[in-house]
């Protein structure tokens, strides 16, 4: 995650022009590190293992595309890093649009699959917006985050991918958050008089909004 | 139209802007199925939220368990055994026939035509008595297992897979002899619902909606997972992007994973069905993004670890609710009859549009 420590490593070699699928493996140990997560397995003969390091995943990705990126938009270009091969950007909010294009356009990440969001309460800027990009002409992905506080916009990016439309309105209803303009938002999946974010992290797993189950189902709880 | 409307697969509700019988806007009121699935994930273990995945797209749980089994595993950097990985491709493309049955037979009946559903019935069920015997469950399966499979393939598996594949050849001509070119079924579906390639790609719109539309694209060829790699298949793909297109393109796809399963049962590795994966799994902190060609489409998982055994969150991409997205481009302009055509042809799961 993007404000995780970053690794202490020193950066790997700047690789070719491919962001995501032709960079190196992340020099952390592959496979292994999932065994580190087991309970105690069968076999207890050696000696018990010195404690391992935490595993970082997250490495600073520096290649031909990400300098591409900041060069045009420089200071906008907060952070470039790499999570299991896979490259993550982080933008400013207020350039999002203008990147949007500039991705689209110029570094063909012409399809945007998927936009969501996930919430860190204990951030100050609590929201992460994430937008995976896919480039049918070199078959990459590409996510790229924007950090957004509690009240404040993120553009809309309805205007680059129609596709946008549904999925911002579905990050509304979720957690609340606005992105200015969009040409209809208003909740999807939820009643439109429903109050309270579900996906927020402050939100408990049973909680509802006792006033509209009353009203519109005429019981007391949902639960 | 709707929310309880036969022809809308659910409970989906469609606000019509009609001039006379012609369509001039249009706009999908959705939810009426929303459970909450991405905050229930955040209450369960990655073990606990797996057969919750089967819940979305119903009529193809086995595809939705394997993206959400193949996220986990990315966010874990492990691996399933190669054995494990051919009989879940085997598995996931009887699935992929099972769906294009089931939309065959209802699309078929949407627009009319009453005998395909009972031939689509009769072969579907003998995928599921498979998936009965493989794993006790016909709809939702849970069929996969983090890290590979909990059951080995019962004796008679790779015979059963083989008899419905021999078999399937000629029940796919004989649905083609009742629809291909049936003048009514012609004039139902030419020129209908038209979704251009660029408008496709601009909707997100993935799976044999796109594929009909011209662009040749699929995840299983594009970054192979499960065990694609190892086995040779076409993809179809369309030239105008209509209903009829999108028809031949499912037909075309049922005969490819016919063809993938007969090569796979041909060589089935041996060894064990479940990797080193461990208990209790607490995946390093980080983040995934996995996608899956499901039979409708992407189906993608946006997971974040924060290396606790349960997910931070968990984000997913279901293709019915993107695709359906591109509806009101694709109706505008036709008439109400039409709309069950395009509804059909989009190919939705009300489950997994609301989640």
């Amino acid at each position: 995650m993007a404000e995780e420590p970053k690794e202490p490593k020193p950066p790997q070699v700047p690789t070719g022009d491919k962001p995501a699928s032709s960079a190196p493996t992340v020099s952390a140990p592959p496979a292994k590190s999932a065994d580190a997560s087991a309970p105690a397995g069968p076999p207890k003969a050696t000696a018990p293992a010195p404690p391992r390091p935490p595993v970082v995943l997250q490495t600073p990705l520096d290649n031909e595309f990400v300098t591409r990126v900041q060069v045009k938009f420089g200071a906008a270009l907060l952070e470039a890093i790499q999570d299991r091969k896979q490259a993550i950007l982080l933008v400013d909010r207020s350039r999002l649009v203008e990147i949007a294009l500039h991705l689209r356009d110029e570094e063909k990440f012409d399809m945007l699959a998927d936009l969501t969001a996930v919430d860190w309460p204990k951030r100050e800027k609590r929201f992460d917006v994430v937008l995976n990009l896919y480039s049918f002409a070199k078959n990459e992905r590409l996510m790229v985050k924007a950090h957004a506080a509690d009240a404040e916009e993120v553009p809309s990016v309805v205007s680059v991918w129609p596709t946008a439309n549904w999925q911002e309105r579905e990050v509304f209803d979720m957690f609340g958050i606005v992105f200015s303009g969009h040409p209809d938002l208003k909740r999807i999946l939820l009643p439109d008089e429903w109050q309270g974010y579900p996906l927020r992290k402050d939100y408990d797993i049973l909680q509802q909004d006792t006033a509209w189950v009353r009203e519109n189902l005429g019981i007391e709880s949902g639960q | 139209m709707g929310p309880q409307h036969p022809s809308t697969h659910g409970v989906l509700r469609v606000k019509l802007k009609l001039d006379g019988e012609r369509v001039i806007g249009s706009e999908c009121i959705i939810g009426y199925l929303h459970r909450g699935v991405e905050k229930i994930a955040e209450n369960r273990t990655y073990q606990q939220f797996a057969p919750y995945v089967d819940r979305m797209d119903y009529v193809a749980a086995v595809s939705s368990g394997l993206g959400y089994c193949e996220a986990v595993e990315k966010l874990l950097l492990a691996e399933a055994p190669p054995r494990a990985r051919v009989i879940r491709t085997i598995l996931t493309e009887l699935q992929r026939i099972a769906s294009h049955l089931l939309w065959l037979g209802t699309h078929a009946l949407d627009i009319g035509a009453l005998t395909p559903l009972f031939y689509c019935f009769r072969e579907r069920e003998e995928i599921l008595k498979i998936f009965e015997k493989y794993c006790g469950a016909r709809l939702t399966t849970h069929a996969f297992r983090i890290g590979g499979l909990q059951y080995e393939a019962y004796d008679t598996f790779e015979k059963d897979v083989e008899r419905f594949c021999k078999d399937f050849e000629s029940r796919i001509a004989e649905y083609e002899t009742l629809l291909t070119n049936n003048r009514i079924w012609i004039g139902r579906t030419k020129g209908v619902g038209i979704l251009t390639a660029a408008d496709a790609i601009a909707f997100g719109v993935t799976g044999p909606v796109l594929r009909a539309s011209g662009v040749k694209w699929d995840i299983r060829k594009a970054a192979p997972y499960a065990a694609y790699d190892q086995y040779k298949f076409e993809i179809p793909v369309g030239t105008t992007g209509d209903t009829y297109d999108r028809y031949l393109v499912r037909m075309e796809e049922m005969r490819q994973s016919r063809l993938i399963c007969l090569q796979a049962i041909e060589n089935i590795p041996s060894g064990p069905i479940l990797g080193k994966v461990g208990k209790v799994l607490k995946p390093p902190p980080g983040e995934v993004y996995h996608a899956i060609e499901a039979p409708k489409g992407e189906i993608g998982y946006y997971i974040v670890s924060d290396g606790t055994v349960m997910p931070y969150r968990v984000h997913i991409r279901p293709p019915s609710f993107i695709n359906l997205q591109a509806f009101d481009r694709m109706v505008r302009g036709h008439l109400v009859a039409d709309v069950v055509a395009i509804i059909g042809t989009i190919d939705i799961v009300l489950g997994e549009v609301d989640r």
